[in-house]
């Protein structure tokens, strides 16, 4: 695995807590009232967005963190976290590729990564890469032409008030539990896409979206919202390990659909899992859902989750139009000390609603892994159909696979179908490709990947290819 | 090519080869033939390298390395192939997949670079018409579905685009209709040559009426007791295995 100097990367502020005398941008550690005004100053915000993080947060006071996950990890201190940081000046990082960790380039070629992308990703100065901004002026170009609105959640907020009011937090509602609450108070980054009736977004909104914002944020906010109509497919994050200084993620992300519209959500998340031990790895908290409001609208979730210490994470779907579709198709690994409670819900409240659940957990190592699902049929939603399949693969005898399958039928016309199998990596395939001199570890990523081939035909072709690199490269001598 | 010496093997505590010795010649086509519970599929696993044999005392060596200080890959990349009496299921690895990269590593073992896309498929498509397999199996999940009689086919498939040095096949005939054991009988055949070795184990006489081997060997209680030609073969499908080890206690 990619290694030690990149843990000390990412690891790099926390014990000695946060330099503040030399980026006078950055605040000292600590979350009051105070700390949200200055955020909300920084990013030039109105007085009503103001007033909605000061709501979020004084609700987010009176609640108490979940603790119904299988997961374990020590209580967070909220007021130890600094909650906005200036982006790094140009002349603090790397001038050019040679100043980067030679093992963090081996990886993104591992991983098959765009040469013209490696450097955005290793976090060299703009001026640097000048390739790739180019290439992002273009893309934007594009999308003005076709009416798709993609810009920064914070432009958003002062450019196109009236949608921000219409859509955000109508999804996730700033109570929805307290790592949302916590995000509605605190987000300082984050997207907004907005696709006009009838307009199908030209290109996937991906290339872009690595090149522009490999550096997410520690509060990450996205908007995504079709007219009647409009399709848009979205790929947020990249197989390339993500650097961050922050150890604490929450994400709120939202989706709406209104009728006949489609989006498709697409996760790579790779974040830092910690060391051998589990230290130093990623929190990643994260409530996504989608709203498909319109009839006969889809929202489709994909994630592939290979980083991070511990993830927490439900995309879901709320089916209120008629005939709506939703899916969720998901890849998780976990490796080492990682862990990963993870899953889905599919809320059926209109008529005719479909939804398809297809999970494949994959833990190696001393790792635990638990799918959580829920599907929830309400009195109106006359026909409407689940499908489940829950499949999970262990490699080794110290990891864990864990099912939590909720089910709540209010209907009688429903159908709803589960399957679930656990398996172990056979001792009798690993010989059988040995046998054919193909080498442990390539029978092993060869294995894998067949076991989450039905996820991974799901992700945009060109991040299929990475997926797969991704896995191998994770998995790295997780047997034998 | 390949010596066997006085080899000894455990399995989980019980001795299943007691000092065995055989010697296969390039060219050479021999078959294993015994009882159940002699120890005949347990020669070929031990040779390929499975997990759980423990050999005791006793040395393999192919073309003068000694196999049992190779790792599974290395034995296979350095030619020798297992057939295997029950090939095993990979959901969602398509066959060609396989193949491929099986056929990759050997080349890379070689020094060679990748096959290239055309010329794999050529070749291909050759070998399956030559295995009577549609090419669908090409696009199916590794053995997934697979009835018996495909699963052997597929494995004579992966010896024929392998080319290997010494080819075993461990109960090849196992669960085959007649017209299916001619087929496979016919690949196995086609893989005979003057500088490669073929080791059959087998149950049943049946098999070596399509492939002729040049020796036989009888296989009772871990050890050879007997071995022969051809005719031998023909001899224990008349009397029986008992007849064998009569004649040896004798």
């Amino acid at each position: 695995m990619a290694t030690q100097e990149m843990e000390e990367l990412v690891r790099r502020d926390y014990k000695e807590g946060f330099v503040t005398d030399i980026e006078s941008d950055t605040l000292p550690p600590g979350l009051d009232e105070d700390v949200i005004a200055f955020i909300s100053n920084k990013k030039g915000e109105p007085a009503w967005m103001l007033e909605w993080r000061l709501e979020a947060y004084r609700k987010w006071l009176k609640m108490t963190p979940p603790s119904w996950a299988h997961l374990d990890y020590p209580p967070i201190d909220y007021q130890s976290i600094s909650y906005f940081s200036a982006p790094k000046r140009d002349e603090d990082r790397p001038q050019s590729l040679d100043e980067v960790d030679p093992k963090l380039l081996e990886t993104y070629e591992k991983l098959g990564i765009p040469l013209h992308e490696r450097a955005a990703l290793a976090g060299v100065a703009v001026d640097a890469v000048f390739d790739s901004v180019s290439v992002a002026t273009t893309f934007k170009e594009t999308l003005y032409e076709a009416g798709v609105i993609f810009c920064s959640i914070s432009e958003a907020i002062r450019e196109y008030p009236e949608l921000i009011k219409q859509y955000l937090g109508t999804v996730v509602p700033v109570t929805d539990n307290y790592f949302a609450a916590l995000n509605s108070a605190v987000f300082t980054d984050g997207s907004f896409v907005f696709v006009p009736k009838g307009v199908t977004c030209p290109m996937e909104l991906s290339t872009y979206f690595r090149i522009n914002a490999a550096n997410t944020g520690q509060f990450e906010r996205t908007l995504i919202i079709c007219e009647e109509g409009a399709q848009v497919s979205y790929l947020e994050g990249c197989t390339a390990p993500m650097r961050d200084e922050n150890q604490l993620h929450a994400a709120v992300v939202e989706l709406v659909t209104l009728d006949d519209a489609y989006i498709k959500y697409s996760t790579v998340q790779n974040w830092y899992p910690g060391d051998e031990d589990g230290k130093g790895g990623i929190y990643n908290f994260v409530t996504k859902r989608g709203d498909c409001r319109g009839d006969r609208s889809r929202i489709s979730w994909t994630q592939v989750e290979t980083g991070s210490a511990i993830t927490w994470k439900y995309p879901s779907c709320v089916l209120r139009g008629k005939d709506s579709i939703g899916e969720f198709y998901s890849v998780a690994v976990t490796n080492g000390r990682q862990q990963a409670d993870t899953g889905t819900k599919m809320i059926h409240i209109g008529e005719g609603t479909r939804s398809s659940i297809i999970s494949k957990g994959i833990s190696a190592g001393r790792s635990n892994q638990s799918y959580r699902g829920l599907v929830k049929i309400g009195p109106r939603a006359k026909g409407a159909r689940n499908f489940t399949q829950c499949d999970s693969l262990l490699i080794g005898d110290t990891c864990g696979a864990h099912t939590f399958p909720y089910q709540e039928i209010g209907n009688s016309t429903a159908t709803v179908e589960h399957e679930a199998t656990t398996s172990k990596i056979g001792e009798d395939q690993l010989f059988y490709c040995q046998s054919r001199g193909i080498s442990e570890e390539d029978a092993v990523s060869m294995i894998v990947n067949g076991f989450c081939k039905d996820v991974f035909q799901e992700l945009p072709m060109e991040f299929a290819v990475e997926a797969e690199a991704l896995l191998s490269v994770t998995l790295e001598g997780a047997v034998g | 090519m390949l010596e066997v010496k006085d080899l000894y093997v455990t399995v989980e505590g019980t001795e299943i080869l007691k000092g065995l010795t055989l010697t296969i010649n390039a060219g050479e086509v021999h078959a294993i033939m015994g009882p159940n519970g002699a120890g005949k599929s347990t020669l070929s696993a031990v040779i390929a390298g499975k997990d759980g044999y423990e050999v005791t005392s006793g040395s393999i060596t192919f073309e003068g390395q000694d196999v049992l200080e190779m790792e599974v890959e290395e034995r296979a990349l350095a030619g020798m192939l297992l057939g295997f009496q029950y090939p095993v299921e990979i959901p969602g690895v398509k066959n060609i997949y396989l193949l491929k990269a099986a056929l990759n590593a050997k080349r890379a073992a070689n020094g060679q670079e990748d096959i290239p896309a055309p010329e794999f498929m050529k070749l291909i498509k050759e070998k399956i018409a030559e295995m009577k397999m549609d090419a669908s199996f090409l696009q199916r999940s590794v053995n997934e579905g697979f009835s018996g009689g495909e699963k052997k086919r597929n494995e004579i498939l992966q010896m024929l685009v392998l080319q290997p040095r010494l080819a075993m096949l461990d109960e090849i005939d196992s669960g085959l209709d007649i017209d299916a054991m001619k087929v496979v009988a016919d690949g196995v055949n086609s893989l005979r040559n003057a500088e490669r070795a073929i080791l059959l184990v087998t149950h049943y006489q049946r098999l070596l009426d399509y492939i002729v081997p040049d020796r036989v060997h009888v296989l009772v209680d871990g050890r050879i007791v007997k071995s022969g030609d051809a005719e031998l073969a023909k001899k224990l499908e008349a009397h029986g295995y008992d007849w064998v080890q009569e004649e040896s206690a004798a």
